[in-house]
C-alpha cells in the first residue's frame, strides 16, 4: 500500500496533492499496490468529493478539533499511528515546504531516511530513487532503505489525471494526539496585499542582474514592464544588493516563473539563476557580453548595453501602439 | 541569548556543473565556496539576534578542514563562536550530519549551558534535503518551526512567519526551540575589515564526529537530459528594437 499525505488550506486541496495522486496510481499499477489518499484535519470529509476524482483505491480521513490548522509534528504523529496499521510499502507527499517538513518529521520519529524532490522511483527489493539537486540542475541516484520508504515527489513531474469509475472506499482512522505534538501554534494568517501583476503569473517577465548596476538601473526594466504588461524580476545579485525585493528574485532561493516571454537583461545565467526561469516558453537574453553563457540557453538574444536596448524597445512598442 | 546556527558550504557553481569522473560529486577545482543562501541568512539573523538582546552566537558545520573559511566568514559578519566537525567524507547523508549534530549540542551544553535557539537553512542549495534541523529537533525534544521568512525572539518564545500562496502564516512557540529559514528575512551584511581582522585571530574548535551507518548510499550524480537550443541573434545595441517588437508581435504578446 501506498499512502499519499493530501495537503490542504482553509478548504482547497493543493494542486501539487492532485499530482501526488496521479503519479502514485502509475507507481501502484507497475508494483500492483493501491494507493490511499490521507487527509489529516478538522470537518475534511467535505474535500473527498474533489479527491474522489483522482483516488480509485480508498480515502482516509483522520479528523481533530485541534487539527483545524496546519501542525507538521500532530500530522506527523497521525501519519505514524496510521502507518502502523497499514504498514503500508512508500509513504508519500508533494515535495512542497509542508510536503516536505511533515515527512522529515516522520523519518525523525521513526528514524527513518526520507528522500525529497524524487523524480522516480524504480522497482525492485532496493529501491533506487532519482531525486533533484541544486533545484532539478543535477540528478542524484541513491539507494532508499527503510520500510516505509519516505518519498516526496518533485513538483510539476505529471499533470494530476482524474480517474473515472470506481468510487472510493471513504474510511474514518481514529489517531490520539498527545498535547506535545501541539507545541507550535499557527496563530494568525496575512493576505498578501501586493496588487501589481504577478512575478508567478505575468505572460511577460523581464529580469536584472548584476548588469543593471543600482536600484535606479531598474527604472527602464519597470518602464517596459508598464508598457507590455509585464512583471519585473531579478537575480540573486540584484535582491542581495538591494536593488529590488527579494521578493522578486528568480532562481533557486527565490520564485520559479512560467512566463510565455522571460526577458533576462545582464544576467549572466548560472544555474541557480536557471532553475527559477526554465519553465518559460522562451527566453530572450540581452547582454554587452556575446560571451555570456545564458545566450546558450536562449531563444532570442540581443548584444549590447540594456540601459539603451531596452528603452529602445519601449519607444518602438509606443511608435506601434500610435 | 545562546544561538547555535548551522551552515553548510556548497560549491559557488557558474553557468554549468562539471562532475567527477566517477560521478561521485562536482569537480570544484576551479570552483570557489560559498555559505549556503538560506544558512547566510539564518547567520545574519543570529547576529541581529545578539546585537539587540546580547548573548552569544555559535556557528557550526560538518564538512572537510577547508570548512573553516566559511566559519571564519561567518565570525567575521559577527558570529561568537565557531565549531568544525571536521570530516574527510564530504557527503554524510542526512541523518548522519543530524546525528552528529545532536551530540555536539548535547556535549556543548553539559559544558556551557543551553542553546535558547539552534537555527538551520530551510534546505542546503546543493542536496537540498530539507530536513537536518527536523531531525535535530526532534533528537533534542524541541519544537521547531520551518520555513521562516520573519522572526521575532522574546525572552520567552518565538513568533514566526512562513510563506504560503498569497500570503503567510504566523506560528509561536516556547524557548529553547530550532527553527529553519529561509532568504529572504534579511539581507546579509558582508563582513567588514576590522571583522575579518578580527575573525583571524578567533580560535575554530575541531571535533571528530561520530558517523553512524548510512541509510542512503548514492550511486552517483548526472546531468538531467536538456534541450539543445539555438539561438536566434535579433542584433546589436538600440538598433535591435524593431526586431525585438516584431518577435513580441509573433509571440502574440502584444494586445
Amino acid at each position: 500500500m501506498i499512502l499519499a499525505i493530501i495537503e490542504h488550506d482553509r478548504g482547497l486541496i493543493s494542486p501539487y496533492s492532485l499530482q501526488l495522486l496521479t503519479y502514485a496510481h502509475e507507481l501502484a499499477k507497475g508494483d500492483s499496490t493501491n494507493v490511499k489518499a490521507v487527509v489529516i484535519g478538522n470537518n475534511v470529509q467535505v474535500l473527498t468529493s474533489e479527491l474522489r476524482k483522482y483516488s480509485s483505491d480508498g480515502i482516509i480521513i483522520i479528523e481533530d478539533e485541534r487539527l483545524e490548522n496546519f501542525n507538521a509534528e500532530a500530522w506527523a504523529g497521525s501519519i505514524i499511528q496510521l502507518a502502523e496499521s497499514k504498514e503500508p510499502s512508500i509513504i508519500m507527499a508533494a515535495a512542497t515546504d509542508k510536503g516536505n517538513e511533515v515527512l522529515a518529521h516522520v523519518g525523525a520519529r521513526l528514524d527513518l531516511p526520507m528522500s525529497a524532490y524524487t523524480s522516480a522511483i524504480q522497482g525492485g527489493a532496493e529501491k533506487k530513487i532519482t531525486r533533484l539537486r541544486w533545484g532539478s540542475s543535477l540528478l542524484e541516484e541513491t539507494v532508499l532503505q527503510g520500510k516505509p520508504l519516505l518519498i516526496t515527489i518533485a513538483l510539476n513531474l505529471v499533470k494530476a489525471v482524474e480517474i473515472s469509475g470506481e468510487v472510493p472506499i471513504i474510511e474514518e482512522f481514529q489517531v490520539e494526539l498527545s498535547d506535545k505534538a501541539f507545541r507550535v501554534k499557527l496563530t494568525g494568517r496575512e493576505e498578501d496585499a501586493d496588487s501589481g501583476t504577478s512575478l508567478t503569473s505575468a505572460s511577460i517577465v523581464i529580469g536584472g542582474g548584476r548588469g543593471v548596476g543600482s536600484a535606479d538601473g531598474f527604472s527602464v526594466l519597470e518602464a517596459l514592464a508598464e508598457c507590455i504588461d509585464g512583471a519585473v524580476g531579478g537575480s540573486r545579485v540584484a535582491t542581495n544588493n538591494g536593488w529590488i525585493p527579494h521578493t522578486k528574485q528568480v532562481g533557486l532561493t527565490g520564485n520559479r516563473i512560467a512566463p510565455k516571454l522571460y526577458i533576462a537583461c545582464g544576467i549572466s545565467g548560472a544555474v541557480q539563476h536557471l532553475v527559477g526561469c526554465k519553465g518559460a516558453k522562451k527566453i530572450m537574453v540581452i547582454n554587452n557580453d556575446p560571451q555570456a553563457p545564458f545566450f546558450t540557453k536562449a531563444d532570442y538574444g540581443v548584444i549590447g548595453d540594456l540601459h539603451e536596448i531596452l528603452p529602445a524597445i519601449t519607444q518602438e512598442l509606443k511608435k506601434n501602439q500610435n | 541569548m545562546n544561538i547555535l546556527v548551522c551552515i553548510k558550504r556548497v560549491p559557488d557553481v557558474g553557468s554549468k556543473f562539471r562532475l567527477t569522473d566517477d560521478g561521485q560529486a562536482i569537480d570544484t577545482t576551479s570552483l570557489g565556496f560559498t555559505i549556503s543562501p538560506h544558512e547566510e541568512c539564518a547567520v545574519e539573523e543570529a547576529i541581529s539576534i545578539i546585537e539587540k538582546m546580547g548573548g552569544n552566537a555559535t556557528v557550526l558545520t560538518l564538512g572537510p578542514a577547508d570548512t573553516e573559511e566559511q566559519l571564519k566568514d561567518s565570525l567575521a559578519r559577527g558570529m561568537t563562536d565557531a565549531i568544525l566537525l571536521e570530516s574527510d567524507q564530504p557527503e554524510w547523508d542526512p541523518r548522519q550530519t543530524a546525528q552528529a549534530i545532536i551530540e555536539t549540542v548535547k556535549s556543548e551544553e553539559a559544558k556551557n549551558g543551553p542553546f535558547d535557539l539552534l537555527m538551520f537553512g530551510s534546505e542546503s542549495a546543493d542536496s537540498g534535503n530539507a530536513q537536518i534541523g527536523i531531525r535535530v529537533a526532534h533528537g533534542l525534544d524541541r519544537p521547531i518551526i520551518c520555513g521562516l521568512k520573519n522572526l521575532m525572539v522574546t525572552d520567552s518564545g518565538i513568533i514566526g512567519k512562513r510563506d504560503i500562496p498569497n500570503g503567510m502564516e504566523i506560528y509561536e512557540t516556547t524557548l529553547p526551540a530550532v527553527v529553519t529559514i529561509k532568504e529572504g528575512i534579511n539581507l546579509p551584511r558582508y563582513p567588514s575589515l576590522r571583522g575579518r581582522i578580527k575573525a583571524k585571530k578567533k580560535e575554530v574548535v575541531h571535533f571528530a564526529p561520530n558517523q553512524i551507518p548510512l541509510q542512503m548510499e548514492m550511486i552517483q550524480l548526472k546531468h538531467p537530459d536538456e534541450q539543445k537550443k539555438e539561438v536566434e541573434m535579433l542584433g546589436e545595441g538600440a538598433s535591435a528594437a524593431p526586431e525585438v517588437v516584431n518577435i513580441f508581435k509573433q509571440l502574440k504578446l502584444l494586445k
